[in-house]
């Protein structure tokens, strides 16, 4: 008996299919771009004028049409709602807090970090590495998730999320540090 | 049934012995024998087979970092991605390209949609609660899993209703799960 080895598949990185179900995605237009920067044979085989001439379906032309104008709806949906959304990322903020725990001593609360879209508990384990210090994920009062980096370590905080942000294309989100200080106790009048 | 699954509905996730992944291995050959010249590709001797339980009594099998396979009551049904990787191995059905849309939005196959003339039965009989690959016309790739709710002659010679229950698809939770 002979063995039977894994095919290889191409999978769309814009929408996780086999390239040739993109068309009944939400973004086929930005799989379409894809697949021809990345793999170009297999863009030739699905989209070339030769394939779609060749490509037959038993349905009648109506249908295909059918087909299609429910497609092209979807997409634009799709797309309007891609741009909401990017929208929105774009005018969140993310707040680097600086709170003082003892005169020495200071912690800072990073908030607003689910627009990078990436794992908290990596980015903790991250910022405690280059930092050498210790940082944990939180849930705070509206139950979404902060990091706690121990130490004052505010500024390099900014400069690492702000090299975040532009690799991610969002550098107009902004970065704001605040100064959470203990009130000192009034001196009283003498 | 993975139509709005997500990592929420994850309970717990364990090793399993390797007793228990010699019965997993010969009891998804069974069901499967197609399989038996590939399995040991599927699933590696020496890899440690994970058991995640999830919500609604569905476990999934993770070999490598992917999910392998999954059980539904008493079937064992390969991922799409094994199904991907492993076409000939698996019963296949197609349907025809007006039916993909519905399938892809998580919608059972209806008996037309098999028989019409861009669709296609194998041509030996499958009986009744048979796990089937399904195709889609002008397609290469599967695109859905499902489970037949009469046999293949009866979804030919009465040709109404549901032939297909549908299980896993293309866009689902299950295949949106990455770890
Ligand atoms: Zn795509």
């Amino acid at each position: 008996m002979t063995e039977v080895v894994a095919r290889e598949i191409i999978y769309c990185d814009i929408c996780s299919f086999p390239p040739e179900y993109c068309e009944f995605g939400g973004t086929f237009k930005r799989c379409k771009d894809w697949l021809q920067a990345n793999h170009l044979q297999l863009f030739e085989k699905l989209y070339s004028d030769d394939a779609l001439a060749k490509a037959t379906s038993t349905l009648s032309i109506e249908k295909e049409q059918q087909i299609s104008r429910d497609l092209e709806k979807k997409q634009a949906k799709e797309e309007a709602k891609m741009e909401r959304e990017l929208q929105k990322k774009l005018a969140s903020k993310i707040i680097i807090k600086r709170i003082e725990r003892n005169r020495r001593k200071h912690v800072i609360s990073i908030s607003g970090l689910e627009v990078c879209n990436i794992d908290m508990k990596k980015l903790a384990k991250t910022f405690a590495s280059k930092f050498a210090t210790g940082a944990s994920v939180t849930k705070n009062a509206e139950k979404k998730e902060e990091i706690l980096v121990q130490g004052d370590v505010s500024d390099e905080a900014k400069e690492y999320i702000e090299n975040l942000l532009q690799e991610k294309g969002l550098d107009e989100v902004k970065v704001e540090q605040i100064d959470d200080k203990k009130k000192k106790p009034k001196p009283t009048a003498p | 049934m993975f139509k709005k699954f997500t990592k929420e509905d994850i309970h717990s996730r364990s090793n399993i012995k390797s007793s228990v992944q010699r019965g997993l291995k010969s009891k998804f050959l069974e069901q499967f024998p197609k399989l038996e010249p590939a399995i040991d590709n599927v699933i590696p001797k020496k890899s440690q087979v994970i058991l995640i339980k999830c919500e609604d009594k569905i476990s999934l099998y993770y070999v490598e970092n992917e999910v392998v396979l999954f059980q539904h009551f008493d079937d064992l049904v390969p991922s799409l991605r094994t199904v991907h990787k492993y076409p000939d191995c698996f019963p296949k059905v197609q349907v025809d390209r007006g039916a993909i849309k519905f399938v892809m939005s998580g919608a059972n196959v209806m008996c037309p949609g098999l028989t019409s003339a861009g669709a296609k039965l194998p041509e030996e009989s499958l009986p009744k609660d048979s796990v089937v690959t399904i195709y889609a016309e002008g397609k290469e790739n599967a695109l859905a899993i499902g489970k037949l709710t009469m046999s293949t002659d009866d979804i030919k010679s009465i040709n109404k209703g549901i032939g297909i229950e549908l299980l896993h698809y293309l866009g689902d939770g299950l295949w949106k799960l990455v770890e």
